[in-house]
């Protein structure tokens, strides 16, 4: 299969701390397909173009409730619709690693790309009126004049949890492709039919378990035990005998 | 390649590009940057990879530094209240440094020759409180603290009574072996990205997250498993756990036995002297250094604490030699928690379930027991036995604010040092670590001035202002008892104040209790705001005047970089820097960066050049000192030591004699010692090489079981860490409180408590156990009237990040709501989004905007602290969201309350052991209101001249020069 680069958020780390999308910030708006316009920056409603965002959800009913945060960016969708739908070429997947990326000299601003795309990841630059989005910091990953080790989205240098895994999905070998099928990655919403190349890892719960048949065998033993000289020791005694 | 002219760390840059490494201070994580700079401005921030504290991560504060620093609220001009003027009106006068200098050291010099308690010197989250102790204690004045008694001083100074350590970026989980973390009251840290990175490394092993908090935020949302407590009952929550622990024989017999206290036997006969202290041979002895005795099983009579070959009893009751009855401190924590916290009972207290209560404490217990973490490392403890290893159990703790920030919170942060100690996981594998300089002697050693006689006009004070009493002897108050110190800090009413009291300095000022002071200092706290309880009330106690038609604080100075609103009620503003722009730094003497295994500290440096106008306040000290003449800055003539900070920080020395300085790294004349050694003329160079930190890592053998490990406590005294190589015993009974209870019983020498009401305190809340009673606000609430708990939470993109104009932060939260359970909303009959009344005990109200949320525990509501602005302040529109769909709980706290112990008389709101500010004992009532619209509002503040106005479009690059 061909290179399809993509992130991998495991959902069970997350901590919703938004270091993801505001590092985004910091390196998009001097890059490549910056800057990252903020409207309003100090007034009323504020509302600039994020690459990323975190959401956050509150699943189920007290007491039984989770607080869930979910990072959310372009998905690189294998069958974007984005692409489909774009007049002018502008939205445009990459053959060689999957990338999906706008093209702002072709952008003529119609917006029809961000009605298709099925997860609400494209951002609109007002001032520019060009259709702006997350690009897998494709002028990171590729540069040479970076360390190795540092040619990755700022998002995933970022991180602080470590939640967030870039690579491609297709190789079984990556360490994305391996946290996929060893941690049930999941797409988000496979029916939208767009083939979203992003994958996330399951919120669950622990699976530590704390032998818990040495609770039950423990609590059994209380109720009878007493210690050979029959004298109580503090472990066993009842509350009267000590209360006085 | 020729294109690049240099490499930096790996990376290849071009011509116009750099990248500088410092410290970040947008918040007080204090992780290592690399700022990327490219045309002369800001690039991109990124962690630093090599850095112990965050190993290359960033978080979203860190992250947005940038915005910080082209911030359009920018003071770059000292501001003078025009004569005539208003506070708060925004009629400044812009002057010169000069005349800064001329007119703050004349008031101060005439202050200083005449009543050096006039001046109140407060700061808030600074982190320079080396430097800021050392100028306040060289002025002489008492009146000096930093922000720990609004913060979190319960959790400090409870568990260095205890264990000789705390949390945060003084000790932690061991979070490379730990699988199971109870964590209570931590929405995020201020060790925060070292915590993030070690809740990452618990969920990738498997491990389990236990959250106790009434509210699922923040880390919660990564929990295992919530523990939804009623707010201010952590400490019956936690003494029911011990109570499953004791019941179920589940405590480390071993460790009570040898690391803590709870062998010592305490004297049970009453009336005496000794009266719940330990007991003694001989004479009467009572001091901290003194051995105490335990229980011989094997011989049947009492035996010197740490004796070879002695079998300590951990219960029982005896008689000892001299005919006094004793028992061992556990036999009395077993027969208070056996007795008064079984689960069914802390159920009512806490409204958790008594089977959560019992299940999580065995598995917390059955973890301790049986699933051992053995490494291979060999020691030597302090009876002189040589280990081959060293082992612990991957069970820990950790807790903050949410249990600290109640009047409670001391007895309770005790009593999560004992839970910890029962199980044994204090600086062993898999539980609890210390963090070098801790552990420290139980207190540290330093006592604050402790005699009204030493302040004198143009006398420097003997001691800091700040220490950690152990009797009443250490107070510092009157010979007829009353607070000698403006925030009625180490007064009977507020005695173990290690942190002083800023919440209730305005307050105090504005009443002339106990006196009025002449001028109050403020840097890095927005008392005019949301640092302080009852916003509207001190806005009014910031302007009003006496008769004579002057104000009744006379002189407020603030340093601060922004438009804040503490700028706002200001007399004189004096522009600071960011940190971007100066030098500091986070010293081993203030509160280091430490690592479990290695001592750290940091430097910044200056990455961009400040603005014309603006000057460190730091550098503003330094200037002051040498203008005052201050000794330690000044020699005996008055003439200058120092011609600038960089200077004062090479060569100053708190200490001359033993040469330990600000910064650790690369003393001695070559660079070559460490922590102890001559100044080294070039260290600041050394840092920068380093990438701006310093790391010294302990030897293997030192880095475990601290408390009791001989070479630790050889090498860290030898470093000039702690005063004393002995042992540091952990204290289950503290007979440093029991001191306080002596005293209020008449059975103790020294200083007594004057009052009936001083005396009843102490009895009441000095438990040498730990304890838990209710909140103190709860006393003069009618709970049927006011049933509602009312608590805050900081957004993790914005904790302890101290400016709200950021316009990438301002973006992901700028609003905030007051969250409910539908179970709440059922009852009042309100629904989502329904807008409010919210009224305290105090009598003072609100109007909000309610959210229907399950994350909340169904007897509570909460908000997000700190997002409401005053209208116009930080240069934020008029009408932004901050000023109009922001809102701040703190309108309806009260800094005071009545004093449960003399209702008509009225006391700090604060925890009577500590003076910690009881910000979430708050009670409310809620109804529908008539109205929308968030009240109070306040008249917009009116930016001052130099300020231009804000953009309305920013498009930041750095790709072109000049602009934002």
């Amino acid at each position: 299969m061909s290179c399809q680069l993509a992130l991998v958020i495991d959902l069970n780390k997350c901590v919703g701390c938004h270091a993801c999308a505001v590092n985004c910030k910091s390196w998009n708006t001097s890059g490549q397909f910056g800057p990252l316009t903020e409207e309003s920056p100090y007034g009323k409603e504020p509302d600039g173009v994020w690459f990323n965002r975190v959401q956050t959800y509150e699943v189920g009913v007290f007491p039984g409730v989770d607080v869930v945060h979910l990072p959310k960016s372009c998905m690189h969708c294998v069958d974007a619709p984005c692409v489909g739908v774009c007049p002018t070429g502008a939205s445009h997947k990459r053959a060689e690693d999957g990338i999906v990326l706008v093209d702002y000299d072709e952008c003529i601003g119609c917006k029809y790309c961000s009605w298709a795309c099925p997860y609400g990841c494209r951002e609109f630059d007002f001032h520019e009126g060009v259709m702006k989005k997350c690009t897998l910091c494709v002028d990171r990953i590729y540069d040479e004049s970076l360390p190795e080790e540092m040619r990755k989205p700022a998002c995933v240098i970022a991180c602080p949890t470590g939640a967030r895994i870039f690579g491609d999905v297709n190789d079984p070998a990556s360490e994305a492709g391996r946290a996929i099928l060893e941690k049930q990655g999941y797409q988000m919403m496979p029916e939208s039919g767009a083939n979203p190349a992003n994958h996330y890892l399951p919120h669950r719960r622990s699976t530590y378990d704390i032998q818990s048949d040495r609770i039950t065998v423990l609590r059994g033993a209380m109720a009878t035990a007493r210690p050979a000289d029959g004298k109580p020791t503090i472990g066993y005694e009842d509350h009267s005998s000590t209360s006085g | 390649m020729s294109e690049y002219v240099k490499e930096v760390h790996g990376h290849k840059l071009k011509e116009g590009e750099d990248i500088k490494f410092s410290t970040c201070y947008m918040c007080a994580c204090r992780c290592g940057i690399m700022v990327h700079l490219e045309n002369d401005k800001i690039r991109y921030i990124q962690g630093n990879p090599d850095h112990p504290v965050n190993q290359g991560v960033l978080c979203a504060k860190g992250s947005a530094g940038l915005m910080k620093q082209i911030s359009p609220a920018r003071i770059t001009r000292p501001l003078l209240r025009k004569e005539g003027t208003e506070r708060g009106a925004g009629e400044w006068e812009e002057i010169s440094w000069e005349r800064v200098y001329d007119l703050l050291g004349a008031r101060l010099k005439k202050i200083r020759e005449t009543d050096p308690k006039k001046l109140a010197f407060f700061t808030g989250r600074d982190q320079m409180q080396a430097l800021t102790a050392t100028w306040a204690k060289q002025f002489g004045t008492p009146n000096f603290a930093a922000h720990g008694g609004f913060c979190s001083v319960n959790m400090a100074t409870g568990m260095i009574y205890s264990i000789g350590g705390t949390g945060w970026e003084f000790g932690g989980p061991d979070w490379d072996r730990t699988k199971y973390l109870l964590m209570l009251g931590v929405a995020e840290d201020h060790d925060s990205n070292p915590f993030k990175i070690g809740i990452g490394k618990l969920k990738e092993r498997g491990g389990k997250l236990v959250v106790v908090n009434p509210v699922q935020s923040g880390y919660g949302a990564t929990a295992d498993e919530w523990m939804p407590v009623r707010p201010g009952t952590d400490g019956a929550l936690i003494l029911g756990m011990i109570h499953v622990l004791i019941k179920n024989g589940l405590y480390d017999r071993e460790f009570l036995a040898t690391a803590t206290n709870a062998a010592q036997l305490v004297v049970m006969d009453e009336g005496g002297e000794d009266e719940g202290l330990f007991w003694q041979e001989g004479a009467f002895t009572d001091n901290d250094r003194q051995v105490n005795y335990v229980w011989d099983e094997n011989s049947g009579r009492p035996a010197r604490f740490g004796t070879k070959g002695v079998k300590p009893a951990l219960t029982g009751t005896f008689t000892a030699p001299d005919g006094k009855r004793v028992k061992p401190a556990f036999q009395l924590l077993a027969e208070l928690a056996l007795a008064d916290y079984s689960p069914e009972k802390v159920s009512q207290i806490t409204t958790l379930p008594a089977a959560q209560i019992e299940r999580i404490a065995l598995e917390m217990g059955i973890i301790a027991r049986d699933e051992k973490v053995t490494l291979p490392i060999e020691w030597t403890d302090v009876y002189g036995v040589h280990h081959t290893s060293i082992s612990g159990a991957p069970v820990s703790v950790h807790a903050m604010r949410g249990i600290a920030a109640h009047s409670n919170g001391f007895q309770t942060a005790r009593a999560l040092s004992t839970l910890m100690m029962c199980l044994g996981i204090i600086d062993r594998p898999g539980g609890f670590r210390h963090k070098p300089p801790y552990p420290r002697p139980i207190p540290p050693c330093p006592k604050p001035i402790d005699d009204p006689a030493l302040i004198r006009p143009n006398t420097p004070l003997p001691n800091p202002e700040l220490g950690f009493p152990t009797s009443p002897d250490n107070l510092l108050v009157n010979a007829d008892g009353s607070p000698v110190r403006i925030d009625k800090a180490y007064s009977w009413e507020f005695p173990l104040t290690a942190h002083g009291m800023l919440q209730n300095v305005i307050t105090n000022a504005y009443k002339g209790d106990p006196y009025e002071i002449d001028t109050l200092i403020i840097f890095m706290a927005n008392m005019a705001w949301n640092s302080t309880m009852n916003t509207s009330g001190v806005l009014e106690m910031l302007t009003a005047k006496k008769p004579d038609g002057t104000y009744r604080i006379p002189f407020l100075v603030t340093s601060d970089a922004f438009f804040s609103e503490q700028v706002a009620y200001s007399d004189l503003v004096l522009p600071d820097t960011t940190y971007l722009e100066r030098y500091d730094v986070i010293s081993l003497l203030d509160r280091p960066i430490s690592e479990f295994d290695a001592v750290v500290d940091s430097i910044r440096q200056p990455i961009l050049p400040k603005p014309e106008g603006c000057e460190p306040f730091q550098e503003t000290l330094i200037k002051l000192a040498n203008r005052l003449g201050l000794q330690g800055f000044c020699d005996d003539h008055g003439t200058p030591l120092f011609k600038d900070y960089k200077d004062f920080i090479i060569n100053f020395s708190p200490l001359p004699d033993k040469s330990i300085g600000f910064l650790s790294g690369w003393r001695g004349a070559d660079g070559e010692d460490e922590i102890v050694g001559y100044p080294n003329p070039n260290q600041w160079e050394k840092y920068i090489e380093n990438g701006c930190f310093y790391r010294l890592e302990l030897e293997e053998s030192h880095q475990w079981m601290r408390n009791l490990n001989q070479g630790y406590l050889n090498w860290a005294m030898d470093h000039k860490l702690i005063k004393y190589n002995e042992p540091i015993i952990m204290k289950i009974y503290s007979e440093q409180l029991q001191r306080f209870r002596l005293a209020a019983k008449g059975q103790r020498k020294g200083k007594q408590p004057a009052t009936d009401a001083q005396k009843a305190r102490l009895l009441k809340y000095f438990d040498p156990l730990p304890t838990w009673y209710p909140p103190l606000e709860d006393a003069m609430t009618d709970r049927t009237k006011y049933p509602i708990h009312a608590i805050t939470q900081r957004p993790m993109p914005m904790y302890h990040a101290w400016d709200s104009q950021n316009a990438w932060l301002r973006q992901i939260i700028g609003q905030n709501f007051l969250y409910m359970n539908p179970i709440l909303a059922n009852k009042l009959g309100l629904a989502n989004m329904d807008w409010v009344w919210v009224e305290s005990t105090h009598g003072r109200k609100i109007r909000v905007q309610m959210k229907l949320t399950h994350a909340v525990q169904p007897d509570t509501v909460w908000t997000w602290n700190g997002i409401g602005k005053m209208a116009g302040a930080w240069n934020l529109s008029k009408d932004a969201d901050e000023a109009k769909k922001g809102f701040l709980l703190n309108h309806v706290i009260s800094e005071e309350i009545d004093n449960p112990e003399a209702p008509k008389e009225r006391i700090s709101n604060s925890d009577p052991i500590t003076g910690q500010a009881g910000w979430y004992d708050l009670r409310v009532r809620i109804w529908k209101a008539d109205e929308e619209g968030h009240w109070p509002q306040f008249e917009p503040l009116k930016r001052p001249a130099h300020i231009p106005p804000a953009a309305t479009l920013l498009r930041y690059t750095s790709k072109t020069k000049g602009g934002n």
